[in-house]
Formats: structure tokens, sequence, C-alpha cells
């Protein structure tokens, strides 16, 4: 419930605040929300698995997060950003796709 | 399994199952107790998970004090963080609204659009010279008009003041003809005034009865002698008479009293031409003009 009051918050301050993305963390930022979006949709599903972890929720929501803007950076500085970026969205897709599916049986049972 | 200290006491699972880290960033069930049992082909969480040590698992103990607010603090964080990827997520949504579209386009979409935007402009650009031109068209023929208007204006005045219609100021004379007491002015004697004023570049002119008649003198004034004095224009004068005219005040003074000229001739009769060289006169008297019956413009 705190999470949610807190994502409410979050967008609420984005829409009020109103900020412009700095300009170095323009190829980063997009990565980074979708890797968070994977550890929440994992945390989602480990709760309702009834195996949430705090610590492993936000160890793997920072990791997730470095790790994604990391191998963009890597691939900003090979040459290959945009094919990496590809690859990373294509991933995390991959697994929020997964844990979606884990969320709707738990909830729907199908 | 209990390398973690019991801090999270709640997320024991109830059978002390241990967690396998499925690298997705949170514990993951063993296959076993899977809801589903009958997994689809295709579903990406099944990915292999690598195993890892006893410490990732959740330990067993039971709620103490420290462990709740260790937990409300770790609450927290989670809490943060997920404001935090609210708050991206608007603002990456947000910044993405823009023309952010066109990273995603084609090679050959960005040409067609830059080659239809610069036929746009193109467009525009002509656009714009076409009504600048107008503009400066629509200027000109106002000022043009303008123009136009102020000449036909200052024509107008022109002709007003020859033709005696407006009334006139300017540098000019006032010339004074006392008769003698038994031998008036004659009207030739008058005409012969006015018309070598006009000689001498008179422009407007008017004479003044002693009675207070005025009449302006235009191009049909007549002069004709009467029993009370001199009638011009069918007006009715008494001697003294005053003439009023616009002009080059000093040739017009040298053109009346030449030897032989109009004073000469006045003061032969014994009267007396007294010019008054006083700078500004008006000349007020107005003709009023009958309309033209016979003669047309030309154009």
């Amino acid at each position: 419930m705190i999470a949610v009051l807190f994502l409410v918050v979050g967008i609420g301050l984005g829409v009020w605040l109103e900020p412009t993305v700095p300009l170095a963390l323009q190829p980063y930022l997009p990565i980074a929300v979708v890797a968070a979006l994977d550890a929440v949709f994992g945390g989602v599903r480990a709760k309702l698995d009834g195996v949430f972890d705090d610590k492993q929720f936000v160890i793997s929501f920072i990791s997730n997060v470095l790790v994604a803007a990391f191998i963009v950076y890597l691939g900003d500085q090979l040459g290959v950003g945009g094919q990496l970026s590809t690859g990373v969205v294509v991933v995390l897709g991959v697994r929020i796709f997964g844990n979606v599916a884990a969320i709707r049986r738990h909830l729907f049972r199908a | 399994m209990s390398a973690v200290p019991d801090a999270y006491p709640q997320l024991t699972p109830a059978d002390g199952e241990r967690h396998v880290d499925s690298g997705l960033g949170w514990p993951q069930v063993p296959e076993a107790s899977a809801v589903e049992p009958a997994p689809e082909a295709t579903q990406p969480e099944e990915v292999p998970a690598e195993e890892v040590g006893p410490e990732e698992a959740p330990p067993v103990g039971e709620a103490s004090g420290a462990g709740r607010r260790r937990l409300s603090a770790a609450g927290a964080v989670i809490g943060l963080l997920v404001g935090l990827l609210g708050f991206a997520l608007v603002v990456q949504l947000r910044s993405n609204t823009g023309d952010a579209q066109l990273q995603n386009t084609r090679p050959e979409d960005l040409v067609r659009i830059l080659s239809d935007l610069n036929a746009r402009e193109e467009r525009l650009r002509s656009e714009i010279g076409n009504l600048q031109l107008t503009r400066s068209q629509l200027a000109s023929g106002a000022q043009g008009r303008e123009a136009a208007l102020a000449e036909a204006r200052r024509r107008a005045d022109e002709l007003g003041i020859l033709a005696g219609t407006l009334p006139a100021v300017g540098e000019g004379l006032r010339i004074q003809l006392v008769p003698d007491r038994d031998d008036p002015i004659k009207a030739a004697t008058v005409l012969d005034a006015v018309e070598e004023l006009r000689g001498a570049g008179a422009e407007a002119m008017q004479i003044t009865g002693n009675n207070g008649a005025s009449v302006r003198i235009v191009a049909s004034t007549y002069f004709v002698d009467s029993s009370a004095g001199l009638t011009v224009d069918g007006t009715t004068l008494t001697a003294p008479y005053t003439i009023t005219v616009i002009g080059p005040a000093q040739t017009m003074s040298t053109a009346l009293t030449i030897p032989g000229g109009v004073a000469d001739a006045v003061q032969r009769d014994g009267g007396n031409v007294i010019v008054d060289n006083s700078g500004e006169v008006h000349v007020d008297a107005l003709h009023s003009s009958s309309p033209l019956r016979w003669a047309q413009p030309v154009s």
C-alpha cells in the first residue's frame, strides 16, 4: 500500500514539476525506467507468491537500473548503443511479460 | 538459510522452503510449489535460474522491535524507489511526447517528411512575399491617395482665392483713394488702379467704400460711376475708397506711383492716394460665383 502511495506521489511530482531530462541522462532514463518496472513487477509477483523480500527488492531494483544503464552506456561507448538498448529492452520486456503472466495466474487463476 | 538475521520475519515462507534466485531480482519459489503445474512453453520466467547460496533465503525468526523498525525503513526505501520510478516514468513520458516519433522513423520517411517541410516552407515564403508586396502596394496606394488629396485641396484653395470665393491673408497694401471735395474719383481711375495692381502681381483684392460696403474684385468685376459714388458689381460704395490688395507690396506701390500712373491721375483731379504698407492684410469680402453655363472643362 505504501509503495502504491509513493508511486502516486512520484507520478504527481513528475506531473507537477514537469522537469526536463538532462541531456546526459537522456539515453539511460528510458532503459532505467524499464528496468525498474521489471523489478517492480517482479516484486509484485514475489508478493503474490508470498516470498517478497524487502532487501532483495531494493537491491534488485537498484542493480537492475544500474546494470541496464551501464549496459547502454557501454553500448554507447562501443558504438552499438542503439542495438544494445534494444536488446536490453527486449530482455526486460520478456521478463516483464513473464512476471505479468505469473501475476495473472495468481489473480485470475488462469 | 539462516545467514541473514531475523530482519524479515513476515516474509518467511510458511513451509520454510528454500528460495531460488531466478536472476530476476526476487526470490522465486521452486518449480514444485508453482501455482500452475503445467506452465506454457512460452513462459519467459521459466528461464534457467542460477542457484544461489542459502544466504539469499529469507530467515526464520520471530518479530522483534528492531525488526519492525528495519522493516519500516525498508518499506520507506521501497516506497522511495517506487516513487522514483513513477517520477522517472512520468518525466520520460513527458519528454517523449515531443518529436520523439521522428527518432523511430525510417530514413525514407524522414526524407519525405523533410521534403514536405521544405515544400511547405517554400510555399509559406512565397506567400509571405506576396503578402508583403500587397501590403506595400496598399501602403503606397494610400500614400498616393493622400498626396493627391492634399494637392487637390491646395489647388482648390488657390483657385478659391483667385475666384474670390475664399478669404485670403498675406503681405500687401491698403490703398486709400481720397477724392477732392467737388471732383469725385471716376470709375475709370479705380479700374486703372486695379489693372495697375494686377499688372504688378496682385493676387487678391477688395474695395471698401466709406459706407462700409466691401466688394471682392475678381475677373468679372465691373466699375460704374453712380450718383452716390461708385457701383462695383451692383454694390454702391461711397468715397473715399480703400483698396486692400495682397501681393508684392514694393512692386505694387511703385506701380501706383510711377509718373503718369494712378497716383498722378488722382492728384491731377485734386484727390489723394494714400498707400499704407502695413504688412499683413486681410481680404475677406467674398465673391459669390455662379455656376458655369457654357464653358466645360476639357478633360
